[in-house]
C-alpha cells in the first residue's frame, strides 16, 4: 500500500499552496479558491488517517467539512456581490476601511 | 471714738491711707478730670495730699502716745514662693513719721500754689488742656514718696524709691516738647532721661547692695537685718561694708551727690512746683532717710562712714562753687540744694543723724519757700513780658495793618520785639523787682536768711549742728562745710542784689507782676516754718525735740549743747560772706548787658563755675561718645553690615535662593525629573505610533498575521 506519510506530505503541500494564496491574490474568488484548496488538504489528510487506522470517523468528519466550506463560499459569494454593489471593484486591497 | 480709746491701737490702721488718698485723688482726676474745672482739679488734688497730711498728723500721734515703738502694719501679701514671703508692711516709728509729716505737708503747700502757678504757665505756653496731667503726676509722686517712707523693708523703700524716680521723669518732661524757653526742642525730654538715667546707675547700686542683703543676711526687713548684721560684721565685714558703699551708689544718684548730681541742674526743666517738692524738699532727700533708716549698718563699718561723710562734704563744696557762677534763678538754688544735700549727707555719714535729718526739715521748708518765690519770681516777669508785649503791640498794630496772626502768635509765645527769645529766668534780666514784687521779695529775703545760717532763722539751728558734729568727727569734712557754708552765703547775697535791688535792666523786669494769693498764701506758711523751724532741735538742754522724737529710732542720741565757737565763725563767715556780695553786686547794681563783676577778677575760675566745671562735657568725652560710638558700631558694623547684610542676606539668603533656583529648580527639577518623565511620554508615543501601523485595513497583513500565530503555536506544541 502507498505509506500514510506520502498522503500526509501531499496534504501539507496542499495546505501551503492554499495559505499562500489567500495572502497573495488580490482577487476575493481566488482567495476563496485557495481556502478550498486548504480545506481539501485537510480533507486528504483525515481520509489518509481514516484508511489506516481503518475507522469511519475520518471519513464522516470529511463531510462536515465540505458542508461548512460550502456553506461558507455561499456567503462570501454574496457579500463579494454586495461589495461589488457598492466599491464597483473587488480588489481586497482596497477594502481597508477598517483601517485604525 | 474717743481718743482715749485710741490710746493704746493708735491710729495704725489709717497707714495705707498715705498710699491710698493720693491713689484716690489721682484716679478721680484721671477719671473725671476732662469735666472739672482747673480750680477743682487742683482741690481734689490738694485735698488729696491734705490727707494724706492729716493721716501723717494721727499716725505721728499715735507714735508720740505709744513713746515711740514701732508698729508694723500690714497691708498686702506680695511674693509667696515656698519659703520667699515677702509682703507690703507698712512700718510707723518716729522717723517715718518724720518723713511723712514732712512729704505731705510740705506737698500739699506745694499742690496748693501749683494750682495758681500752673493756670498760668499752661496758658503762657498755650496748653491749657495739659493742666490736669499735672495734678495726676503730683499726687502719684506723693504716692511713691510715701511708700518709700512708710516702707517695712528695703523692699518696699525701693519701690517707692523707682516709683519717685518715675514721676521725677514724667514730671521733669512736663513740657516734653519744648524747651525751658518753650521752643520747639528736644532739650526738656532730654533733661528727663537724664534724670532717669542718672537714677539708674544710683538705681543699680541700691540694687546690688539689695542683693547683697538678701543673700548674707537673709532679709530685706528692717528689724531682720539690723539683728543679723552684727554677727556678719564680725564674721566678714566687707559684706557690711559691701552693702553700705553700695547703698552709697544708690544715695549719690537719688540725693544728688558727686558723682550723679548732674540730672539735678537739668531737671530745673520742669515746671517750678516740680522743683520746689521733687527736687528740694522730698525725692532728693529720699538718700539721706535711707541712710538714716540704715544707721546700725552703717555704725557697725566707721570705714565706709567716713567715705560718705567726705562725699557729702566735697559735693557741698564743689556745688557752692558752681552756684556762685550760674545766672539762672533756678539753676542757682539747683546747686544749692546739691551743695546742701551734701551737707545732710556729710552728717549722716558721721553718724549725726539727728542733725542731719534736721537739716532735711528745714531744708525742706526754705528750699521750697525759695524755689516757689523763684516761680513767682519767673512768672511775674512773664506777666511782665506780656503786659509790654501787648502795649507794644498796639503800637504795631496802628502802624502796619498787615500783621498776619501768626506774628502775634508768635510774639506770645516769648519772642521780644528784637526776635530774640526772652529768658524770664535769667537773673540778667532782672532788677529792682523788691518794689514792683514786694511780697516776693520779703518771702524771697526770709528764705535766703534761712539758708545762709543768719541767726535765728531756722537754718542757722541746722546747719551750726552739722558743723559742730563735723568739727568733733572729721576737720576735713568741717572745713569743706564751713567753706561752702560761705560760698553759699555769697551766693544767695548775690541772687538778692541781682534780682530785687538795683534797678530794672529789662522791660519785662519793669513791668512784672506780683502773684496772686493762691500762690503767696502757701509761701508765707513756709516762711513762718523756715523762721520757727528750728525750734525743733534747739542745742539748748529741754530743748532737743527731734533729737528726743528720733531716739525711739535711732536709739541713743548724743545731743550736743550749743558751742558758741563754730557758731559764732559760722555766723560771721555767712555775714562777711554777704557783705562782700553787696560789695560786687549791691553797691554798684549791674546794668543791662554789663557782664558779671567777677569774670574779669577771677579769669578761668568763673569761666569754671559759669560752666558747672565742665563736669558734663567730661562725662560726655569719657563716658557718652565712647558708649554712643560703641553703639554705632555694633548696631552698623556689626548688627546691620555684618548680620543683616552678609550673615542673612549674602550668605543664608543667597544660599538658599543658589540651592533652590539653580540646584533644585534648574538641574534637578528641569534638566533631571522632567527630562525623565517627558522621555516615558516621547516612548509612548513611539511605542504607540508603532503599534498603529499593525491595523492597517489590510485583510492579507491580518490573514498573515493568524497564520503567523497558528504556525508559532503548532511548532510549540510539537517541539515541547
Amino acid at each position: 500500500m502507498v505509506p500514510v506519510n506520502y498522503y500526509v506530505v501531499l496534504s501539507a503541500i496542499l495546505f501551503v499552496i492554499g495559505a499562500l494564496g489567500v495572502l497573495s491574490r488580490r482577487n476575493p474568488l481566488i482567495i476563496f479558491m485557495s481556502i478550498e484548496l486548504m480545506l481539501n488538504a485537510a480533507n486528504l489528510a483525515f481520509v489518509a488517517f481514516a484508511s489506516v487506522y481503518e475507522t469511519f470517523s475520518g471519513q464522516i468528519f470529511v463531510f462536515f467539512v465540505i458542508a461548512v466550506a460550502a456553506a461558507e463560499v455561499a456567503v462570501g459569494l454574496a457579500l463579494i456581490v454586495e461589495i461589488f454593489k457598492t466599491k464597483k471593484n473587488i480588489n481586497i486591497d482596497e477594502m481597508n476601511s477598517l483601517k485604525g | 471714738m474717743h481718743l482715749s480709746e485710741t490710746v493704746n491701737t493708735g491710729f495704725y490702721f489709717l497707714a495705707p491711707g498715705l498710699v491710698l488718698a493720693p491713689i484716690l485723688g489721682l484716679l478721680i482726676n484721671a477719671i473725671f478730670g476732662k469735666n472739672f474745672s482747673e480750680k477743682v482739679v487742683g482741690t481734689v488734688a490738694s485735698l488729696a495730699s491734705g490727707t494724706a497730711f492729716v493721716i501723717s498728723v494721727l499716725l505721728a500721734y499715735s507714735v508720740a502716745v505709744n513713746h515711740g515703738h514701732p508698729v508694723s502694719v500690714p497691708f498686702a501679701e506680695w511674693i509667696h514662693i515656698g519659703n520667699l514671703e515677702l509682703d507690703w508692711t507698712f512700718r510707723v516709728d518716729s522717723l517715718s513719721a518724720t518723713m511723712m509729716l514732712v512729704v505731705s505737708g510740705v506737698g500739699t503747700l506745694i499742690h496748693i500754689y501749683a494750682i495758681g502757678y500752673m493756670h498760668e504757665d499752661v496758658r503762657f505756653k498755650h496748653e491749657e488742656g495739659r493742666f490736669n496731667r499735672f495734678f495726676l503726676y503730683l499726687n502719684l509722686f506723693i504716692a511713691a514718696m510715701m511708700i518709700l517712707v512708710s516702707g517695712d523693708s528695703y523692699l518696699m523703700l525701693f519701690v517707692g524709691w523707682e516709683g519717685v524716680g518715675l514721676c521725677s521723669f514724667l514730671l521733669i518732661g512736663f513740657w516734653y516738647e519744648m524747651d525751658t524757653l518753650a521752643r520747639p526742642s528736644w532739650a526738656n525730654s532730654n533733661a528727663a532721661k537724664k534724670a532717669f538715667i542718672t537714677n539708674r546707675v544710683g538705681d543699680f547700686g541700691f540694687l546690688i547692695a539689695g542683693f547683697l542683703m538678701f543673700w548674707y543676711l537673709g532679709s530685706f526687713q528692717f528689724d531682720e537685718v539690723f539683728a543679723a548684721a552684727p554677727a556678719i560684721a564680725h564674721d566678714s565685714p566687707w559684706v557690711i561694708v559691701a552693702i553700705t558703699l553700695f547703698m552709697l551708689v544708690g544715695v549719690a544718684g537719688k540725693s544728688a551727690q558727686i558723682p550723679l548730681y548732674i540730672w539735678l541742674p537739668d531737671a530745673m526743666a520742669g515746671p517750678t512746683p516740680v522743683s520746689a517738692l521733687i527736687h528740694a524738699a522730698t525725692m532728693v532727700t529720699a538718700g539721706v532717710y535711707l541712710v538714716t533708716r540704715s544707721a546700725p549698718l552703717y555704725t557697725l563699718v566707721p570705714e565706709a562712714q567716713y567715705i560718705v561723710a567726705m562725699v557729702g562734704a566735697a559735693t557741698a563744696l564743689f556745688a557752692a562753687t558752681i552756684a556762685v557762677g550760674q545766672y539762672d534763678i533756678k539753676k542757682v538754688l539747683a546747686y544749692s540744694t546739691i551743695s546742701q544735700l551734701g551737707f545732710m549727707v556729710a552728717a549722716v555719714g558721721m553718724g549725726a543723724y539727728v542733725a542731719g535729718m534736721f537739716h532735711l526739715i528745714t531744708h525742706a521748708f526754705f528750699k521750697a519757700l525759695l524755689f516757689l518765690s523763684a516761680g513767682s519770681v519767673i512768672l511775674g516777669l512773664e506777666r511782665g513780658h506780656h503786659a509790654h508785649a501787648h502795649h507794644g503791640h498796639d503800637d504795631h498794630g496802628k502802624g502796619k495793618k498787615k500783621e498776619s496772626k501768626k506774628e502775634e502768635h508768635g510774639h506770645h509765645s516769648g519772642h521780644d520785639d528784637h526776635g530774640e527769645v526772652f529768658d524770664p529766668g535769667d537773673m540778667r534780666n532782672m532788677g529792682g523787682l523788691r518794689k514792683t514784687m514786694p511780697v516776693t521779695f520779703w518771702l524771697y529775703m526770709i528764705g535766703t536768711l534761712a539758708l545762709a545760717g543768719i541767726f535765728p532763722f531756722a537754718g542757722f539751728w541746722s546747719k551750726d549742728e552739722i558743723l559742730l558734729d563735723a568739727s568733733l568727727h572729721y576737720t576735713s569734712v568741717y572745713w569743706q562745710l564751713t567753706i561752702a557754708a560761705f560760698f553759699t552765703a555769697f551766693y544767695m547775697g548775690r541772687q538778692i542784689w541781682m534780682v530785687f535791688f538795683g534797678e530794672a535792666r529789662t522791660d519785662a523786669a519793669k513791668s512784672a507782676q506780683e502773684s496772686p494769693k493762691v500762690m503767696t498764701v502757701p509761701l508765707m506758711v513756709l516762711a513762718v516754718l523756715s523762721v520757727a523751724g528750728g525750734a525743733l532741735n534747739l542745742p539748748f538742754e529741754g530743748f532737743h525735740n527731734l533729737g528726743h522724737w528720733l531716739e525711739y529710732t535711732l536709739g541713743e542720741v548724743h545731743a550736743l549743747p550749743l558751742d558758741l565757737k563754730v557758731a559764732g565763725i559760722s555766723t560771721a563767715l555767712a555775714l562777711l560772706a554777704i557783705f562782700i556780695s553787696w560789695l560786687i553786686y549791691g553797691r554798684n547794681p549791674l546794668k543791662a548787658g554789663q557782664p558779671d563783676p567777677l569774670k574779669k577778677p577771677l579769669g578761668f575760675v568763673f569761666t569754671g563755675m559759669e560752666n558747672k566745671w565742665f563736669v558734663d562735657e567730661g562725662y560726655g568725652v569719657l563716658i557718652l561718645t565712647p558708649f554712643k560710638k560703641l553703639s554705632q558700631f555694633l548696631a552698623d558694623v556689626i548688627d546691620w553690615r555684618f548680620w543683616h547684610d552678609f550673615v542673612h542676606d549674602t550668605v543664608i539668603a543667597g544660599t538658599y535662593n543658589w540651592l533652590s533656583d539653580v540646584v533644585l529648580s534648574r538641574y534637578a527639577d528641569q534638566k533631571g525629573i522632567d527630562t525623565f518623565f517627558n522621555s516615558w511620554g516621547s516612548f509612548t508615543q513611539w511605542l504607540s505610533g508603532n503599534v498603529r501601523r499593525i491595523q492597517n485595513g489590510f485583510v492579507r497583513s491580518y490573514a498573515l498575521s493568524v497564520l503567523l500565530g497558528v504556525v508559532l503555536i503548532l511548532g510549540y506544541l510539537i517541539l515541547k
